[in-house]
Protein backbone atom coordinates (compact mmCIF):
# COMPACT_ATOMS: atom_id res chain seq x y z
CA UNK A 1 0.00 0.00 0.00
CA UNK A 2 1.42 3.35 -0.96
CA UNK A 3 2.53 5.59 1.85
CA UNK A 4 2.67 9.34 2.14
CA UNK A 5 4.67 11.43 4.56
CA UNK A 6 2.22 13.47 6.59
CA UNK A 7 2.10 15.58 9.67
CA UNK A 8 -0.07 13.99 12.35
CA UNK A 9 -2.52 16.89 12.33
CA UNK A 10 -3.03 16.70 8.57
CA UNK A 11 -3.27 12.93 8.64
CA UNK A 12 -5.98 13.15 11.32
CA UNK A 13 -7.98 15.49 9.08
CA UNK A 14 -7.56 13.23 6.07
CA UNK A 15 -8.46 10.13 8.09
CA UNK A 16 -11.78 11.67 9.12
CA UNK A 17 -12.63 12.34 5.47
CA UNK A 18 -11.62 8.80 4.53
CA UNK A 19 -13.89 7.56 7.30
CA UNK A 20 -16.78 9.34 5.62
CA UNK A 21 -17.01 12.34 7.92
CA UNK A 22 -17.83 15.48 5.97
CA UNK A 23 -18.59 17.82 8.86
CA UNK A 24 -15.82 19.56 10.76
CA UNK A 25 -16.31 22.46 13.15
CA UNK A 26 -13.35 23.86 15.03
CA UNK A 27 -11.57 26.77 16.60
CA UNK A 28 -7.80 27.07 16.10
CA UNK A 29 -5.36 26.42 18.94
CA UNK A 30 -1.73 25.29 18.95
CA UNK A 31 -0.56 22.51 18.61
CA UNK A 32 -3.39 21.26 16.41
CA UNK A 33 -4.28 24.24 14.19
CA UNK A 34 -2.97 22.41 11.10
CA UNK A 35 -6.05 20.16 11.21
CA UNK A 36 -8.26 23.19 10.61
CA UNK A 37 -5.82 24.62 8.08
CA UNK A 38 -5.80 21.34 6.17
CA UNK A 39 -9.54 20.78 6.30
CA UNK A 40 -10.42 24.39 5.42
CA UNK A 41 -9.10 23.46 1.97
CA UNK A 42 -9.76 19.72 1.85
CA UNK A 43 -13.37 19.75 3.03
CA UNK A 44 -14.36 22.04 0.17
CA UNK A 45 -12.65 19.64 -2.28
CA UNK A 46 -14.78 16.72 -1.12
CA UNK A 47 -18.02 18.65 -0.73
CA UNK A 48 -17.89 18.69 3.05
CA UNK A 49 -18.34 21.47 5.54
CA UNK A 50 -15.65 23.29 7.51
CA UNK A 51 -16.88 26.00 9.79
CA UNK A 52 -14.74 27.91 12.26
CA UNK A 53 -16.85 28.57 15.32
CA UNK A 54 -16.65 31.75 17.31
CA UNK A 55 -15.46 29.76 20.33
CA UNK A 56 -14.97 26.18 21.45
CA UNK A 57 -18.24 26.33 23.37
CA UNK A 58 -20.05 27.17 20.13
CA UNK A 59 -18.15 24.42 18.32
CA UNK A 60 -19.27 21.80 20.82
CA UNK A 61 -22.91 22.69 20.14
CA UNK A 62 -22.36 22.70 16.37
CA UNK A 63 -21.10 19.14 16.87
CA UNK A 64 -24.18 18.35 18.96
CA UNK A 65 -26.48 19.76 16.28
CA UNK A 66 -24.91 17.86 13.40
CA UNK A 67 -24.71 14.64 15.43
CA UNK A 68 -28.37 14.97 16.44
CA UNK A 69 -29.22 15.16 12.74
CA UNK A 70 -27.47 11.83 12.21
CA UNK A 71 -24.40 13.26 10.46
CA UNK A 72 -20.87 12.04 11.00
CA UNK A 73 -19.12 14.98 12.64
CA UNK A 74 -15.90 15.72 14.45
CA UNK A 75 -13.75 18.45 15.92
CA UNK A 76 -10.17 18.87 17.02
CA UNK A 77 -8.79 21.06 19.75
CA UNK A 78 -6.16 21.23 22.44
CA UNK A 79 -6.42 21.18 26.20
CA UNK A 80 -7.95 24.60 27.09
CA UNK A 81 -10.28 24.29 24.11
CA UNK A 82 -11.47 20.86 25.26
CA UNK A 83 -12.21 22.32 28.69
CA UNK A 84 -14.51 24.82 27.01
CA UNK A 85 -16.18 22.02 25.05
CA UNK A 86 -16.81 19.90 28.08
CA UNK A 87 -20.30 21.29 28.67
CA UNK A 88 -21.35 20.37 25.15
CA UNK A 89 -19.70 16.96 25.45
CA UNK A 90 -21.80 16.21 28.52
CA UNK A 91 -24.97 17.20 26.63
CA UNK A 92 -23.93 14.97 23.72
CA UNK A 93 -23.35 12.03 26.08
CA UNK A 94 -26.68 12.72 27.76
CA UNK A 95 -28.49 12.94 24.44
CA UNK A 96 -26.68 9.82 23.20
CA UNK A 97 -25.28 11.22 19.99
CA UNK A 98 -22.18 9.87 18.23
CA UNK A 99 -19.32 12.29 17.56
CA UNK A 100 -15.52 12.32 17.59
CA UNK A 101 -13.40 14.76 19.61
CA UNK A 102 -9.65 14.94 19.06
CA UNK A 103 -7.54 16.45 21.83
CA UNK A 104 -3.92 17.16 20.86
CA UNK A 105 -2.74 17.90 24.38
CA UNK A 106 -0.51 20.79 25.42
CA UNK A 107 0.90 21.55 28.84
CA UNK A 108 -1.34 22.97 31.54
CA UNK A 109 -2.99 23.98 33.76
CA UNK A 110 -4.51 27.17 32.42
CA UNK A 111 -2.84 28.32 29.23
CA UNK A 112 0.22 26.28 30.23
CA UNK A 113 2.42 25.89 27.18
CA UNK A 114 2.16 24.62 23.62
CA UNK A 115 4.60 21.71 23.76
CA UNK A 116 3.68 18.00 24.08
CA UNK A 117 1.91 16.91 27.23
CA UNK A 118 -0.40 14.18 28.50
CA UNK A 119 -1.83 16.24 31.30
CA UNK A 120 -5.48 15.74 30.31
CA UNK A 121 -5.54 12.05 31.21
CA UNK A 122 -7.88 12.40 34.15
CA UNK A 123 -10.10 14.89 32.35
CA UNK A 124 -10.44 12.59 29.35
CA UNK A 125 -10.93 9.33 31.23
CA UNK A 126 -12.88 10.44 34.29
CA UNK A 127 -14.02 14.03 34.08
CA UNK A 128 -14.88 14.94 30.52
CA UNK A 129 -18.10 16.65 31.56
CA UNK A 130 -20.58 17.07 34.36
CA UNK A 131 -22.92 14.25 35.24
CA UNK A 132 -22.35 10.53 34.82
CA UNK A 133 -20.80 10.75 31.40
CA UNK A 134 -17.89 8.84 29.98
CA UNK A 135 -16.09 8.76 26.68
CA UNK A 136 -14.19 5.99 24.99
CA UNK A 137 -10.62 7.38 24.89
CA UNK A 138 -8.12 6.18 22.29
CA UNK A 139 -4.44 7.10 22.57
CA UNK A 140 -2.30 6.81 19.42
CA UNK A 141 1.49 6.41 19.61
CA UNK A 142 2.25 7.12 15.96
CA UNK A 143 0.80 9.05 13.07
CA UNK A 144 -0.31 5.79 11.46
CA UNK A 145 -2.07 4.70 14.62
CA UNK A 146 -3.74 8.13 14.86
CA UNK A 147 -5.11 7.63 11.35
CA UNK A 148 -6.44 4.18 12.18
CA UNK A 149 -7.98 5.29 15.47
CA UNK A 150 -9.71 8.26 13.87
CA UNK A 151 -11.18 5.95 11.23
CA UNK A 152 -12.30 3.48 13.89
CA UNK A 153 -13.65 6.17 16.17
CA UNK A 154 -16.66 7.01 13.97
CA UNK A 155 -18.16 3.50 13.90
CA UNK A 156 -17.37 3.11 17.62
CA UNK A 157 -19.17 6.37 18.38
CA UNK A 158 -22.16 5.04 16.45
CA UNK A 159 -21.99 1.62 18.08
CA UNK A 160 -22.42 3.26 21.49
CA UNK A 161 -24.23 6.43 20.44
CA UNK A 162 -21.63 8.20 22.52
CA UNK A 163 -18.75 10.54 21.76
CA UNK A 164 -15.28 9.05 21.34
CA UNK A 165 -12.08 10.92 22.10
CA UNK A 166 -8.71 10.62 20.38
CA UNK A 167 -6.17 11.74 22.99
CA UNK A 168 -2.83 12.59 21.41
CA UNK A 169 0.04 14.67 22.67
CA UNK A 170 1.44 17.63 20.75
CA UNK A 171 4.13 15.51 19.16
CA UNK A 172 1.59 13.21 17.49
CA UNK A 173 0.11 16.31 15.88
CA UNK A 174 3.37 17.95 14.85
CA UNK A 175 5.47 14.96 13.77
CA UNK A 176 5.56 13.66 10.20
CA UNK A 177 5.60 9.92 9.59
CA UNK A 178 4.70 7.73 6.62
CA UNK A 179 1.02 6.83 6.62
CA UNK A 180 -1.36 4.77 4.57
CA UNK A 181 -5.13 5.01 4.65
CA UNK A 182 -6.70 1.58 4.81
CA UNK A 183 -9.94 1.36 2.87
CA UNK A 184 -11.08 -1.56 4.99
CA UNK A 185 -11.32 0.76 8.00
CA UNK A 186 -14.09 2.69 6.33
CA UNK A 187 -17.38 1.57 7.82
CA UNK A 188 -20.68 2.86 6.36
CA UNK A 189 -22.66 4.99 8.81
CA UNK A 190 -25.24 3.12 10.86
CA UNK A 191 -28.92 3.66 10.14
CA UNK A 192 -30.01 6.42 12.48
CA UNK A 193 -33.66 6.56 11.40
CA UNK A 194 -34.93 5.36 14.76
CA UNK A 195 -33.44 8.25 16.75
CA UNK A 196 -31.87 11.06 14.70
CA UNK A 197 -33.74 14.27 14.02
CA UNK A 198 -32.95 14.05 10.35
CA UNK A 199 -36.31 15.31 9.08
CA UNK A 200 -39.48 13.27 8.55
CA UNK A 201 -39.04 13.39 4.77
CA UNK A 202 -35.68 11.57 4.96
CA UNK A 203 -36.92 8.37 6.56
CA UNK A 204 -39.68 5.81 6.18
CA UNK A 205 -40.77 5.83 9.80
CA UNK A 206 -43.62 8.09 10.82
CA UNK A 207 -42.33 8.15 14.41
CA UNK A 208 -41.25 11.55 15.66
CA UNK A 209 -37.64 11.51 16.91
CA UNK A 210 -36.55 13.60 19.84
CA UNK A 211 -32.93 14.21 20.91
CA UNK A 212 -32.54 15.65 24.40
CA UNK A 213 -30.65 15.39 27.67
CA UNK A 214 -33.31 16.89 29.94
CA UNK A 215 -35.20 14.38 32.11
CA UNK A 216 -37.01 16.11 34.96
CA UNK A 217 -38.72 13.00 36.28
CA UNK A 218 -36.26 11.47 38.80
CA UNK A 219 -37.25 7.91 38.00
CA UNK A 220 -36.87 8.47 34.28
CA UNK A 221 -33.51 10.20 34.76
CA UNK A 222 -32.32 7.36 36.98
CA UNK A 223 -33.34 4.83 34.33
CA UNK A 224 -31.59 6.94 31.68
CA UNK A 225 -28.38 6.94 33.73
CA UNK A 226 -28.62 3.18 34.25
CA UNK A 227 -28.88 2.82 30.48
CA UNK A 228 -25.78 4.99 30.01
CA UNK A 229 -23.96 3.00 32.68
CA UNK A 230 -24.77 -0.20 30.81
CA UNK A 231 -23.11 1.30 27.74
CA UNK A 232 -19.96 2.23 29.68
CA UNK A 233 -19.90 -1.28 31.18
CA UNK A 234 -20.19 -2.73 27.71
CA UNK A 235 -17.21 -0.60 26.64
CA UNK A 236 -15.27 -2.13 29.54
CA UNK A 237 -16.12 -5.58 28.17
CA UNK A 238 -15.56 -4.95 24.49
CA UNK A 239 -13.20 -2.06 23.88
CA UNK A 240 -10.11 -2.72 26.00
CA UNK A 241 -7.09 -2.43 23.77
CA UNK A 242 -3.41 -2.58 24.63
CA UNK A 243 -0.01 -3.75 23.47
CA UNK A 244 2.64 -5.52 25.52
CA UNK A 245 6.38 -5.27 25.02
CA UNK A 246 9.04 -7.65 26.30
CA UNK A 247 6.59 -9.35 28.69
CA UNK A 248 7.61 -12.85 27.52
CA UNK A 249 10.53 -13.47 29.90
CA UNK A 250 11.28 -12.45 33.46
CA UNK A 251 11.50 -8.77 34.30
CA UNK A 252 11.87 -6.73 37.45
CA UNK A 253 10.05 -3.57 36.50
CA UNK A 254 6.82 -3.22 34.58
CA UNK A 255 6.41 0.11 32.80
CA UNK A 256 2.95 1.35 31.90
CA UNK A 257 2.98 4.15 29.36
CA UNK A 258 0.96 5.39 26.39
CA UNK A 259 1.21 7.68 23.36
CA UNK A 260 4.55 9.28 22.47
CA UNK A 261 5.85 8.52 25.95
CA UNK A 262 5.46 4.77 25.33
CA UNK A 263 7.78 5.01 22.33
CA UNK A 264 10.46 6.58 24.49
CA UNK A 265 9.89 3.78 27.03
CA UNK A 266 10.28 1.19 24.28
CA UNK A 267 13.75 2.59 23.55
CA UNK A 268 14.48 2.51 27.29
CA UNK A 269 13.37 -1.15 27.58
CA UNK A 270 15.73 -2.07 24.72
CA UNK A 271 18.66 -0.10 26.13
CA UNK A 272 18.14 -1.54 29.63
CA UNK A 273 18.10 -5.04 28.16
CA UNK A 274 21.54 -4.34 26.71
CA UNK A 275 22.65 -3.60 30.29
CA UNK A 276 21.06 -6.86 31.51
CA UNK A 277 18.24 -5.03 33.28
CA UNK A 278 14.99 -6.67 32.20
CA UNK A 279 11.89 -4.53 32.06
CA UNK A 280 8.58 -4.88 30.26
CA UNK A 281 5.81 -2.56 29.17
CA UNK A 282 2.05 -2.51 28.84
CA UNK A 283 0.89 0.25 26.51
CA UNK A 284 -2.80 1.06 26.79
CA UNK A 285 -4.08 1.97 23.32
CA UNK A 286 -7.46 2.71 24.81
CA UNK A 287 -7.32 4.64 28.12
CA UNK A 288 -10.98 4.33 29.00
CA UNK A 289 -11.72 1.50 29.39
CA UNK A 290 -8.34 0.85 31.02
CA UNK A 291 -6.62 -2.53 30.41
CA UNK A 292 -6.94 -3.55 34.07
CA UNK A 293 -6.52 -7.28 33.57
CA UNK A 294 -3.48 -6.92 31.30
CA UNK A 295 -1.75 -4.62 33.79
CA UNK A 296 -2.67 -6.94 36.67
CA UNK A 297 -1.33 -10.01 34.85
CA UNK A 298 1.92 -8.32 33.82
CA UNK A 299 2.50 -6.89 37.31
CA UNK A 300 1.66 -10.17 39.03
CA UNK A 301 4.56 -11.99 37.39
CA UNK A 302 6.74 -13.30 40.22
CA UNK A 303 9.93 -11.64 38.94
CA UNK A 304 8.26 -8.21 38.86
CA UNK A 305 8.89 -6.13 41.96
CA UNK A 306 7.87 -2.63 40.84
CA UNK A 307 5.42 -0.98 38.50
CA UNK A 308 6.33 2.39 37.00
CA UNK A 309 3.89 4.76 35.36
CA UNK A 310 5.75 6.89 32.83
CA UNK A 311 3.67 9.80 31.62
CA UNK A 312 3.92 13.45 30.59
CA UNK A 313 1.65 14.32 33.50
CA UNK A 314 2.04 14.38 37.25
CA UNK A 315 1.05 10.81 38.01
CA UNK A 316 -2.48 10.99 36.64
CA UNK A 317 -2.41 7.38 35.43
CA UNK A 318 -1.04 6.02 38.72
CA UNK A 319 -4.50 5.55 40.25
CA UNK A 320 -5.72 3.47 37.32
CA UNK A 321 -2.62 1.30 37.57
CA UNK A 322 -2.95 0.93 41.35
CA UNK A 323 -6.56 -0.06 40.90
CA UNK A 324 -5.52 -2.66 38.34
CA UNK A 325 -2.61 -4.04 40.38
CA UNK A 326 -4.82 -4.25 43.48
CA UNK A 327 -2.01 -3.65 45.94
CA UNK A 328 0.11 -6.58 44.78
CA UNK A 329 3.01 -4.34 43.72
CA UNK A 330 4.11 -0.80 44.58
CA UNK A 331 3.24 1.64 41.80
CA UNK A 332 5.64 4.53 41.17
CA UNK A 333 5.64 7.50 38.88
CA UNK A 334 8.12 9.15 36.59
CA UNK A 335 7.38 11.97 34.20
CA UNK A 336 7.76 15.54 33.09
CA UNK A 337 5.03 17.98 32.42
CA UNK A 338 6.53 21.16 31.02
CA UNK A 339 6.54 20.17 27.39
CA UNK A 340 9.92 18.47 27.31
CA UNK A 341 9.51 14.82 26.41
CA UNK A 342 11.66 12.69 28.75
CA UNK A 343 14.49 10.90 26.97
CA UNK A 344 15.09 7.13 27.05
CA UNK A 345 18.11 7.85 29.27
CA UNK A 346 15.94 9.65 31.81
CA UNK A 347 13.46 6.77 31.87
CA UNK A 348 16.38 4.36 32.33
CA UNK A 349 17.64 6.40 35.28
CA UNK A 350 14.18 6.31 36.84
CA UNK A 351 14.06 2.52 36.47
CA UNK A 352 17.55 2.07 37.87
CA UNK A 353 16.79 4.37 40.79
CA UNK A 354 13.78 2.19 41.61
CA UNK A 355 15.88 -0.95 41.58
CA UNK A 356 18.44 0.60 43.90
CA UNK A 357 15.82 1.87 46.33
CA UNK B 1 20.54 0.53 11.95
CA UNK B 2 19.22 3.97 12.89
CA UNK B 3 20.54 7.37 11.96
CA UNK B 4 19.39 10.83 12.92
CA UNK B 5 19.99 14.17 11.26
CA UNK B 6 19.33 17.54 12.81
CA UNK B 7 18.77 20.49 10.50
CA UNK B 8 19.03 23.86 12.23
CA UNK B 9 19.06 27.51 11.26
CA UNK B 10 16.98 30.69 11.12
CA UNK B 11 13.26 30.53 10.49
CA UNK B 12 12.92 31.11 6.74
CA UNK B 13 16.07 29.24 5.69
CA UNK B 14 14.07 26.22 4.55
CA UNK B 15 15.19 24.08 7.47
CA UNK B 16 11.94 22.18 7.83
CA UNK B 17 11.76 21.58 4.08
CA UNK B 18 15.30 20.15 3.89
CA UNK B 19 14.37 17.69 6.60
CA UNK B 20 11.11 16.79 4.93
CA UNK B 21 12.84 16.10 1.60
CA UNK B 22 15.38 13.83 3.29
CA UNK B 23 12.58 12.01 5.12
CA UNK B 24 10.63 11.54 1.89
CA UNK B 25 13.70 10.27 0.06
CA UNK B 26 14.31 7.72 2.83
CA UNK B 27 10.65 6.71 2.74
CA UNK B 28 11.02 6.06 -1.00
CA UNK B 29 13.76 3.59 -0.08
CA UNK B 30 11.20 1.86 2.17
CA UNK B 31 12.98 2.90 5.33
CA UNK B 32 11.14 3.91 8.48
CA UNK B 33 11.23 7.66 9.04
CA UNK B 34 10.05 10.27 11.51
CA UNK B 35 10.32 14.04 11.05
CA UNK B 36 10.11 15.96 14.27
CA UNK B 37 10.01 19.76 14.13
CA UNK B 38 10.74 22.28 16.78
CA UNK B 39 7.52 24.08 17.25
CA UNK B 40 7.05 26.88 19.63
CA UNK B 41 7.27 30.62 20.02
CA UNK B 42 10.96 30.44 19.06
CA UNK B 43 9.96 29.66 15.47
CA UNK B 44 8.78 33.17 14.77
CA UNK B 45 11.98 34.76 13.48
CA UNK B 46 14.19 32.77 15.81
CA UNK B 47 15.90 29.42 15.40
CA UNK B 48 14.12 26.63 13.59
CA UNK B 49 15.21 23.04 13.72
CA UNK B 50 13.96 19.62 12.91
CA UNK B 51 15.22 16.10 13.40
CA UNK B 52 14.84 13.34 10.85
CA UNK B 53 15.13 9.78 12.13
CA UNK B 54 15.82 7.10 9.54
CA UNK B 55 15.85 3.42 10.44
CA UNK B 56 15.41 -0.01 8.94
CA UNK B 57 13.33 -0.96 11.98
CA UNK B 58 10.22 0.67 13.43
CA UNK B 59 11.33 3.84 15.21
CA UNK B 60 10.86 3.71 18.96
CA UNK B 61 11.58 7.13 20.42
CA UNK B 62 11.39 9.88 17.80
CA UNK B 63 12.79 12.36 20.34
CA UNK B 64 16.53 12.63 19.75
CA UNK B 65 18.86 14.63 21.98
CA UNK B 66 22.06 13.29 20.40
CA UNK B 67 21.75 13.11 16.62
CA UNK B 68 24.24 11.28 14.42
CA UNK B 69 24.59 14.31 12.13
CA UNK B 70 24.03 18.06 12.14
CA UNK B 71 23.42 20.52 9.31
CA UNK B 72 23.98 23.97 10.83
CA UNK B 73 22.81 26.86 8.71
CA UNK B 74 23.61 29.67 11.16
CA UNK B 75 25.94 30.37 14.05
CA UNK B 76 23.51 30.01 16.97
CA UNK B 77 22.54 26.56 15.67
CA UNK B 78 26.14 25.40 15.50
CA UNK B 79 26.87 26.77 18.96
CA UNK B 80 23.77 25.17 20.41
CA UNK B 81 23.92 21.74 18.82
CA UNK B 82 27.56 20.96 17.85
CA UNK B 83 28.17 19.40 21.24
CA UNK B 84 25.20 17.05 20.93
CA UNK B 85 26.36 15.25 17.78
CA UNK B 86 27.51 11.65 18.20
CA UNK B 87 31.19 10.95 17.56
CA UNK B 88 31.82 9.96 13.96
CA UNK B 89 28.88 11.95 12.60
CA UNK B 90 28.93 14.66 9.97
CA UNK B 91 28.62 18.32 10.94
CA UNK B 92 27.92 20.55 7.97
CA UNK B 93 28.80 24.16 8.70
CA UNK B 94 27.35 26.92 6.49
CA UNK B 95 30.60 28.89 6.32
CA UNK B 96 28.87 31.80 4.53
CA UNK B 97 27.22 32.74 7.81
CA UNK B 98 29.30 30.91 10.40
CA UNK B 99 32.81 32.25 10.96
CA UNK B 100 33.69 29.58 13.53
CA UNK B 101 34.24 25.83 13.52
CA UNK B 102 32.42 23.22 15.61
CA UNK B 103 35.42 22.66 17.86
CA UNK B 104 34.85 18.92 17.65
CA UNK B 105 37.78 16.63 16.81
CA UNK B 106 35.73 13.44 16.70
CA UNK B 107 33.34 14.29 13.88
CA UNK B 108 33.55 14.73 10.12
CA UNK B 109 33.25 18.49 9.82
CA UNK B 110 32.33 19.79 6.41
CA UNK B 111 32.54 23.52 5.84
CA UNK B 112 30.56 24.73 2.81
CA UNK B 113 29.56 28.32 1.95
CA UNK B 114 26.07 27.20 1.01
CA UNK B 115 24.49 30.67 1.10
CA UNK B 116 27.16 32.07 -1.23
CA UNK B 117 26.82 29.09 -3.55
CA UNK B 118 23.05 29.59 -3.64
CA UNK B 119 23.49 33.31 -4.35
CA UNK B 120 25.82 32.37 -7.19
CA UNK B 121 23.05 30.20 -8.63
CA UNK B 122 20.78 33.23 -8.63
CA UNK B 123 18.56 32.43 -5.66
CA UNK B 124 19.77 32.54 -2.10
CA UNK B 125 16.68 30.58 -1.05
CA UNK B 126 18.18 27.41 -2.53
CA UNK B 127 20.84 27.43 0.20
CA UNK B 128 18.96 24.67 2.06
CA UNK B 129 19.06 22.46 -1.04
CA UNK B 130 22.77 23.13 -1.55
CA UNK B 131 23.30 22.09 2.06
CA UNK B 132 21.15 18.99 1.62
CA UNK B 133 23.10 17.96 -1.48
CA UNK B 134 26.41 18.45 0.29
CA UNK B 135 25.26 16.61 3.41
CA UNK B 136 23.81 13.60 1.59
CA UNK B 137 26.88 13.33 -0.66
CA UNK B 138 29.20 13.39 2.35
CA UNK B 139 27.24 11.18 4.72
CA UNK B 140 25.90 8.72 2.15
CA UNK B 141 22.78 8.46 4.30
CA UNK B 142 20.77 7.74 1.15
CA UNK B 143 21.81 7.46 -2.46
CA UNK B 144 22.08 10.71 -4.36
CA UNK B 145 19.84 9.63 -7.24
CA UNK B 146 16.91 9.03 -4.87
CA UNK B 147 17.49 12.46 -3.38
CA UNK B 148 17.41 14.05 -6.84
CA UNK B 149 14.19 12.25 -7.65
CA UNK B 150 12.61 13.42 -4.40
CA UNK B 151 13.62 17.04 -4.97
CA UNK B 152 12.21 16.88 -8.49
CA UNK B 153 8.99 15.50 -7.05
CA UNK B 154 8.86 18.13 -4.32
CA UNK B 155 8.80 20.94 -6.87
CA UNK B 156 6.59 19.23 -9.44
CA UNK B 157 3.84 21.82 -8.88
CA UNK B 158 6.36 24.63 -9.46
CA UNK B 159 8.25 23.41 -12.49
CA UNK B 160 10.28 26.58 -12.96
CA UNK B 161 12.10 25.83 -9.69
CA UNK B 162 13.14 22.30 -10.60
CA UNK B 163 16.16 23.18 -12.66
CA UNK B 164 17.49 25.65 -10.11
CA UNK B 165 17.12 23.14 -7.27
CA UNK B 166 18.78 20.40 -9.31
CA UNK B 167 21.70 22.74 -9.87
CA UNK B 168 21.74 23.52 -6.15
CA UNK B 169 21.95 19.81 -5.27
CA UNK B 170 24.76 19.31 -7.76
CA UNK B 171 26.75 22.27 -6.45
CA UNK B 172 26.32 20.92 -2.96
CA UNK B 173 27.60 17.52 -4.04
CA UNK B 174 30.66 19.08 -5.67
CA UNK B 175 31.41 21.14 -2.59
CA UNK B 176 31.33 18.01 -0.43
CA UNK B 177 33.74 16.08 -2.61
Amino acid sequence: MSKVLMKGNEAIGEAAIRAGCLNYFAYPITPQSEVAEYLSRRMTEVGGVFLQGESEVAVSYMIFGAAACGERVFTTSSSPGISLMSEGISYICGAECPAVFVNIMRGGPGLGGILPSQADYLQATKGIGHGDCRMLVMAPASVQEAVEMVMQAFPLAEKYRNPVMILGDGLIGQMMEPVSFRDDLKVPPTNKDDWATSGMDTRKSTKRNLVKSLYLDPEVLNAHNLKLKAKYDRMRQEEVRYETYNTGGDYRVLIVSYGTMSRVCRSAVDALKARNVETAMVRPQVLFPFPEQAVFDAAAKSSCTHVLSVEMSMGQMVEDIQRSVQGRRPVHWYGKCGGEVPTPEEVMEAVEALLQS
Amino acid sequence: MQSEVMFAGFGGQGILLSGKILAEAAMEKELEVAWVPSYGPEMRGGTAYCTVVISDNPIASPIIRNPMHLVAMNRPSLEKFAGTVKPGGVILVNSSLIPIASGREDVDELSVPVTDIAAGLGNVRTANIVALGAFVARSGIIDFETLKETVRNEFKQKKKFIEMNMAALEEGRKAAA
